[in-house]
């Protein structure tokens, strides 16, 4: 049981002292990485411009939902070609930082979006007594139906 | 057994913390990288304000009538190019080769410059047709957030330009290579914002 744990113990002091000793020459990439993103970053960009421009899906909620997809996957290429990011950069802290960050844009866009479209959807003037006059809450609309 | 492994065990927590904190010269990318992480924060909450004030034109323009795919496929192209240079530059940096390394840099500015100067006539075009920022609240949150994008550009290449000047009298020097891979991560970065703009923002907002 506690053989492992101490083996465990001395790894990681080792891992971070060939860190410190190479921070020059760290997760560089390399001219097939740039190369691979650039040409997974065309063809992720390239696919919904044809989609949109092309008039290709008609359904809209199907189009919106594509794109959107497709734009999350060059995200992560970008993420992994362009900026390197992996669990050994920084010792992990780059990864850890990242996941809390997308966690918290997660909650911001979703929960904005959610919140907002309900409110709009319930602010709307959908009672009858509000469908008879739909602009009474304008001043100048208030007068002439008294 | 188990008591014997316990007194093996003392030396052992000392090899948790390693003397020195953090290393001065990795830092200084964490650094960097967790301010792109704040920066995230604040193009995720344009974006929010985007997706729930798109479809507010107040009876001006709407998506479709005043974005512009083709420019917009054009500057996708001279930002998606600039980043993959800017790669090279660093590739080139790796292998101490100055010259080629100013070359790349040079380049990704230019490519960079272009889709600065394609935009603002962008939107000096807009403005002109009367949609303005001042139209509709569609509007306001498309500038806002495109512009916001598009002045972190321009930072970035007035730090290119900084860095280029300092790497021409000083060298490859350790200071310089830290700066200039802050540089790249941040060029990279709003080369991935870029995406969530031409997608959502543009895509998107022509079908909405």
């Amino acid at each position: 049981m506690s053989q492992p744990t101490s083996s465990g113990h001395a790894t990681p002091p080792g891992n971070h002292d060939g860190m410190l000793d190479d921070p020059m020459h760290e997760h560089q990439g390399s001219l097939r990485g740039y190369l691979t993103g650039f040409v997974l970053a065309a063809i992720l960009t390239v696919i919904p411009f044809w989609l949109v421009m092309g008039h290709v899906i008609a359904n809209k909620q199907v189009l919106i939902l594509v794109i959107l997809a497709l734009a999350i996957v060059q995200i992560f290429v970008h993420i992994v070609y362009f900026l390197h990011l992996d669990t050994r950069s920084e010792s992990g802290w780059n990864m850890m930082a990242f996941i809390f960050t997308a966690v918290l844009v997660i909650i911001v866009l979703g929960a904005s979006i959610w919140v907002m479209y309900n409110e709009n959807v319930n602010m709307m003037p959908m009672s009858p007594q509000y469908q008879q006059h739909p602009i009474s809450h304008q001043p100048t609309g208030n007068q002439p139906p008294q | 057994m188990n008591t014997t492994a316990i007194d093996a065990a003392p030396p052992a927590p000392s090899d948790y913390y390693s003397l020195t904190e953090a290393p001065p010269r990795n830092g200084t990318l964490l650094g960097f990288w967790i301010y792109l992480m704040s920066d995230c924060f604040i193009f995720a909450s344009l974006f929010a304000c985007y997706a729930v004030l798109g479809t507010e034109y107040a009876g001006g323009p709407t998506g479709a009538d005043v974005l512009d795919l083709p420019g917009l496929a054009l500057n996708t192209a001279l930002l998606l190019v600039s980043s993959v240079v800017f790669g090279f530059a660093m590739l080139e940096m790796a292998r101490q080769r100055k010259g080629a390394m100013l070359g790349w840099l040079a380049v990704a500015g230019l490519l960079a410059a272009a889709f600065v100067s394609l935009e603002v006539h962008e939107f000096l075009t807009m403005i002109a047709d009367g949609a303005g920022p001042g139209r509709s609240a569609f509007l306001s949150s498309f500038f806002t957030l495109v512009a916001t994008h598009g002045l972190h550009v321009t930072l970035g290449i007035l730090w290119l330009i900084v860095l280029m000047v300092q790497t021409l009298k000083f060298g490859l020097n350790t200071d310089n290579v830290r700066r200039l891979r802050c540089l790249s991560m941040f060029w990279h970065f709003l080369d991935l914002v870029w995406v969530g703009v031409f997608s959502y923002v543009y895509l998107v907002g022509v079908l909405r």
